[in-house]
């Protein structure tokens, strides 16, 4: 799988993004974690092979989040779905 | 594509979202949908590369009317109605409506049938198909404008009639029985 690597200043916490690479509010999401200077990884996932969307699949859904893009999963736990600001910035203490 | 939007916003009594960038961002992931599975399927969300399975999430996508109707904007949020688009209401956050059952074959992790016709796909939901497929009710459904006679196939009837702007009020049900047993 092709996780893409966005050093930050801010690694308090561990932070994945499953994103679409055709999706605007997905690259927004990028791109406010990259303007708080968080440090995150992200898969575009339509780029994906098969095999590889099967296992982001379950993943998202073991960590009970639904299938819509953007995916902000922060720590290995807590699911963000969409690009909201607020849960964010909650989730990331900024 | 741009043009093919705003016609359609205009033909179905809908807007374009306002904010530019939004609308250039919308636009070219449909442009590049279009460029790498033959059709312009949801930027937002992810295609199974099988028209046959994408067919409900090519823009404007079957979940449209429904998504405008109730939260002022379609799930990707290019389509928006009168009150976002003049700015009286904030662009919605919109959750999706598309069935789980569907955004699964995208992630290849359900067998997919492989005598499904595209016939009987219409006719999701598809829980036990199988056994009661006569009772099943029949998704798209038929409907009728009463002010001009327009007639469209679709799950619920347009938001306003593209023919003579009737709005949704004006359309009734056309009753349907489909026979499988042929």
């Amino acid at each position: 799988m092709d996780i893409s690597k966005v050093p930050g200043k801010n690694s308090k916490h561990k932070v994945l993004v499953y994103a679409l690479s055709t999706c605007v509010w997905c690259k927004m999401t990028k791109q406010f974690l990259k303007d708080n200077n968080v440090g995150y990884e992200f898969v575009d996932v339509d780029l994906c092979t098969d095999n590889d969307k099967a296992k982001i699949r379950a993943d998202i859904v073991s960590k009970g989040g639904t299938l819509s893009y953007p995916i902000t999963i922060v720590d290995g736990k807590k699911v963000i779905t969409g690009f909201r600001k607020d849960q964010l910035k909650e989730a990331l203490e900024l | 594509m741009r043009k093919r939007a705003e016609a359609d916003a205009k033909t179905f009594g809908y807007y374009l979202v306002p904010d530019p960038e939004l609308l250039q961002g919308f636009l070219e992931g449909l442009k590049t949908n279009e460029e790498r599975y033959g059709y312009p399927s949801c930027p937002c969300r992810l295609a199974a590369q099988k028209l046959e399975y994408d067919r409900d999430i090519i823009c404007p996508c079957d979940y449209r009317d429904p998504d405008v109707a109730e939260f002022g904007a379609c799930y990707c949020r290019l389509y928006v109605n009168k009150e976002v688009f003049e700015g009286k209401t904030e662009l919605p956050t919109v959750p999706e409506r598309r069935p789980l059952e569907k955004q699964a074959r995208a992630f290849q992790a359900v067998s997919i049938p492989k005598e499904a016709k595209p016939a009987e796909k219409a006719s999701a939901p598809a829980a036990a198909k199988e056994e009661t497929e006569e009772m099943v009710e029949i998704r798209p459904k038929m409907w009728y404008c009463k002010q001009c006679g327009y007639v469209v196939f679709r799950d619920d009837p347009p938001y306003v009639c593209p023919i003579c702007k009737a709005k949704r009020e004006m359309f009734a049900e056309i009753k349907m029985k489909i026979d499988f047993s042929v």
